[in-house]
């Protein structure tokens, strides 16, 4: 296994990598011998029928709204790179990189973190999350028991809880202020085993 | 202040001297016995008429027993009462330290009214009747997902930390026995490690009195916590060892490796004693829609028969308790009507905090004692080696544990954890239940000097210190309902992303219990029509009924508008209005045939329904509500009845059962006034 990823991937494109995403060596081997084993047709690029197969994520509430989240703008195949790069919001932010001075924000900082879980919401990339976007998700995750007046109320109690500016939609700063007491940092990391 | 709490003392204490001593009627005391636990000998006694008619006398060893037991608990709670008059002295002094002052005092009173020892706690009742309503208590609010986050760092705290503590202190306290053979000589190695292992144990009962009044954040208030609770098992397999250990004559590696596993045994054992009595709880309370007052009594029953089933089979039972609690609760509460699930609360709060003001009380009754036998050196070393132990054991172990960690522990949580480890009154009961041998009683003074110490100075300096340094605090009031959504949508991203990368994170776990909990446990357990409860649902109608009852830590919506939350007065009239009317119109007809034992308003919810109506019109009541929702039927009704009592029930209650639907005025108006007016018209149609 271990061989045969690392000659597919060249040394160049591992370091590109980790400075991109800031992912250790091992653990880029070691997702891009995982991405090989999606990608049945083996062209190196996977598609949305690649991530479908995946079991626990088709009954996921959320399945589709995440796999979309991979594909970039209007594409249907997703390469390595654009894998490792949505799989980086989620690495640990590590104690010394907060002090790092790097030109762009590394993706796996607190704001981006919560631009990936907004723009789930926001399926129009309008920068807002309406009330029907917010009462589509919802359905996905409450389910079907619940009636359409109670879920209209959660989504009208939510958006009030959010909306600062007064335009029944939450915006990305609101978004980040309301979620400003949750442990974010924590919630959205995995501990990639070495 | 101190006056009135001086006066509810000498209150409680003449109650004390009336019990302890013979009333004082005209015939001279009679001489009392000693006396043990809570028996005490009175006599009986009758004004002196003789051969004629008895007008008046007074049998009070008929009525001893209850009636002790009840100036204990009298006692108790007005020593309570008592001391939250004075305002300032509880932000200083932690309860459980008042307490044991309280019982101090009243165990000097006893002792020199009567020149013997004041009753002490007898094991028996301690372990039988005062620990399990804490720890049910503590188990039924439990904080289930944080625990179960942090389940291995506790487990690896409870486990590792305790044999590491009990082994430490153990053998220094040997050491130390042999360097001062002359009054320490006779003590063996085993006795040592004995007392090591009940002194080493943390005390869920001291922890949380005090850890309550500090409001640190919740991970480390689980830490400690989750600890003190999932030590009983280590600490109980160790006790009993070693004392086996002792009774026999000779030990062999092959005992100690046969204690290794009773751990494991005694644990798991609990744990399942626990499940199968939770998983029968829940599906009791299935069934309970037919006598909802007892509802609450079988939470208790099923809990408490838990703990004594594990105790029968030498089983940790506070890890059983706790995992019936644990178990049963969502179950329950989805099944049980809303008052049951406040009685339950109520009575859960109640029973655990008289119990844990008598456990403090007795604490300080009992250290007033006949015979204390002190020895400088041991019991100071003892002191010593427990704080020692207990910070290296904290040091090193989350040492490990961080590596593994999502959330570090950071140094300072880590010394409120080392530093808040108290003992109390678990290892008081323990030493008790040594069998007798020459230094005994040392054994026991030394242990009251811990508790204590660690209860006194401990309890007392953790506040500040905790302010010094700066430890995080709790976040406070209950999520809102944003963050609960949010939080939601992050967990199922997480899990689907786990599931990407193929790693059977938390995440992954947490979905494939829920699934199989939605899949078969719900469908088994929970009632049919109460099935839908989502937990965004349940903290949405959190928030709403907090608000409703104006409870200041509800976080108000960022904007302040009211954008309808409770609903404007000319509404509540007009509805209460509506309500009335049309309920005087079945008041009249219904009769009131109902058991002595519903309540009033469980009798108002089905009578009028069920009695005056055909089958056909009750369901359309039912569907006229909602499209087949039984939640908002079920209130609908309730909402009938409650304002049926219409002189007990407060505004606000009518509140609570109309507002969800009101709840949106931009929406749900115009459904709800369509709603009332169906109402309206099925209720003209039966008259």
């Amino acid at each position: 296994m271990g061989s045969k990823a690392s000659t597919l991937l060249r040394e160049e494109e591992i370091e590109e990598i980790k400075k991109e995403t800031g992912f250790s060596h091992s653990q880029i081997t070691r997702l891009y011998s995982r991405f090989t084993s999606l990608d049945k047709g083996e062209n190196g690029t996977l598609s949305r029928e690649d991530f479908q197969r995946i079991p626990e994520l088709a009954i996921n509430p959320l399945g589709d709204r995440i796999i979309n989240a991979f594909f970039p703008e209007g594409e249907d195949q997703v390469n390595f790179r654009g894998f490792m790069r949505i799989l980086a919001h989620f690495r640990p932010i590590e104690d010394n990189e907060k002090k790092s001075v790097a030109v762009s924000e590394p993706l796996n900082s607190r704001t981006n973190k919560l631009l990936f879980a907004f723009r789930l919401y926001d399926l129009d990339r309008d920068d807002k999350i309406s009330r029907e976007e917010l009462l589509q998700v919802l359905r996905m995750m409450v389910g079907v028991n619940i009636s359409d007046d109670q879920l209209g109320s959660i989504a009208d109690r939510t958006i009030q809880e959010a909306d600062t500016n007064g335009d029944n939609s939450i915006s990305f700063n609101e978004f980040i202020k309301v979620l400003e007491k949750v442990d974010v940092e924590q919630k959205m990391s995995i501990r990639f085993l070495h | 202040m101190t006056a009135q709490w001086t006066l509810s003392l000498l209150l409680s204490a003449c109650l004390f001297r009336a019990s302890c001593s013979a009333p004082a009627i005209p015939r001279p005391p009679r001489s009392l016995h000693p006396v043990r636990g809570f028996n005490n000998s009175g006599g009986s006694l009758s004004v002196d008429l003789p051969m004629a008619l008895r007008v008046f006398s007074v049998d009070y060893h008929h009525v001893q027993a209850p009636f002790e037991i009840v100036l204990w608990i009298m006692l108790a709670s007005l020593a309570k009462l008592g001391f939250h008059w004075s305002g300032r002295l509880p932000a200083v002094v932690p309860e459980s330290c008042l307490l044991i002052m309280v019982g101090l005092l009243v165990g000097g009173v006893i002792y020199g009214v009567r020149h013997s020892a004041p009753p002490t706690l007898s094991a028996d009742a301690f372990f039988l009747f005062l620990l399990p309503p804490i720890v049910l208590d503590a188990g039924y609010f439990l904080p289930g997902r944080l625990f179960f986050e942090n389940l291995g760092t506790i487990l690896w705290y409870a486990v590792v930390g305790t044999l590491w503590n009990v082994l430490g202190i153990g053998l220094s306290l040997y050491s130390l026995c042999l360097l001062a053979p002359g009054s320490l000589g006779d003590i063996s190695l085993l006795h040592c490690l004995l007392f090591g292992s009940l002194i080493a144990a943390v005390d869920p009962v001291a922890v949380l009195s005090v850890f309550q009044e500090m409001h640190v954040n919740e991970q480390l208030r689980i830490l400690v916590f989750g600890e003190s609770l999932l030590n009983d098992a280590v600490t109980v397999v160790l006790y009993k060892l070693f004392e086996s250990f002792l009774r026999m004559p000779s030990v062999s590696g092959l005992d100690v490796l046969l204690g290794g596993c009773r751990v494991l045994v005694v644990g798991m054992g609990g744990l399942f004693v626990g499940l199968f009595f939770g998983l029968i709880a829940a599906l009791t309370s299935r069934f309970t829609s037919g006598a909802q007052v007892i509802a609450p009594l079988f939470v208790f029953l099923y809990s408490y028969l838990s703990y004594l089933t594990s105790e029968m089979l030498h089983l940790s039972g506070i890890m059983a308790i706790v995992t019936c609690a644990v178990t049963m609760k969502q179950y329950v509460e989805a099944n049980v009507s809303e008052r049951s699930n406040t009685s339950i609360q109520y009575f859960l709060k109640m029973w655990s905090s008289v119990s844990e003001t008598l456990i403090f009380i007795f604490l300080g009754v009992s250290t007033i004692q006949d015979v204390h036998m002190w020895s400088w050196p041991f019991v100071c070393s003892t002191l010593l080696l427990c704080l020692v132990w207990r910070a290296t054991g904290v040091l090193l172990l989350t040492a490990v544990v961080n590596k593994l960690r999502r959330n570090t522990v950071t140094f300072r949580d880590q010394f409120i954890i080392a530093y808040g480890g108290l003992r109390g009154a678990i290892c008081f009961s323990l030493v008790f239940l040594i069998d007798d041998f020459p230094k005994k009683r040392l054994f026991i003074t030394t242990t009251i000097v811990v508790i204590l110490f660690t209860v006194f100075v401990q309890g007392m300096t953790i506040k500040p210190l905790v302010e010094l340094l700066d430890v995080k605090k709790e976040k406070g009031a209950l999520p809102s309902v944003s963050e609960e959504i949010h939080s939601r949508l992050i967990d199922h991203l997480l899990a689907g992303i786990e599931d990407v990368v193929g790693y059977w994170g938390q995440h992954y776990w947490k979905d494939r219990f829920d699934q199989f909990n939605v899949k078969y446990l719900r469908r088994i357990l929970i009632r049919e029509d109460h099935q839908a409860c989502s937990s965004i649902l349940r903290v949405y109608q959190e928030l709403e009924r907090q608000e409703q009852r104006g409870d200041e830590d509800v976080p108000p919506p960022v904007v302040p508008r009211s954008l309808g939350r409770p609903l404007l007065p000319q509404e509540m009239d007009s509805i209460r209005c509506i309500l009335s009317t049309n309920l005087q119109n079945f008041s009249n007809k219904q009769t009131a045939a109902y058991s002595r034992h519903t309540l009033h308003q469980d009798a108002g919810t089905r009578k009028p329904l069920h009695r005056h109506q055909s089958l056909e019109e009750r369901s359309t009541i039912n569907t006229q509500g909602e499209d087949g929702e039984f939640h908002d039927s079920r209130r609908v009704r309730s909402g009938l009845s409650r304002s049926h009592t219409v002189c007990s029930v407060s505004p606000r209650r009518l509140l609570l059962d109309s507002s969800a639907p009101a709840a949106s005025p931009q929406i749900a108006d115009p459904r709800t006034a369509k709603k009332k007016l169906a109402f309206v018209l099925e209720c003209e149609k039966q008259q």
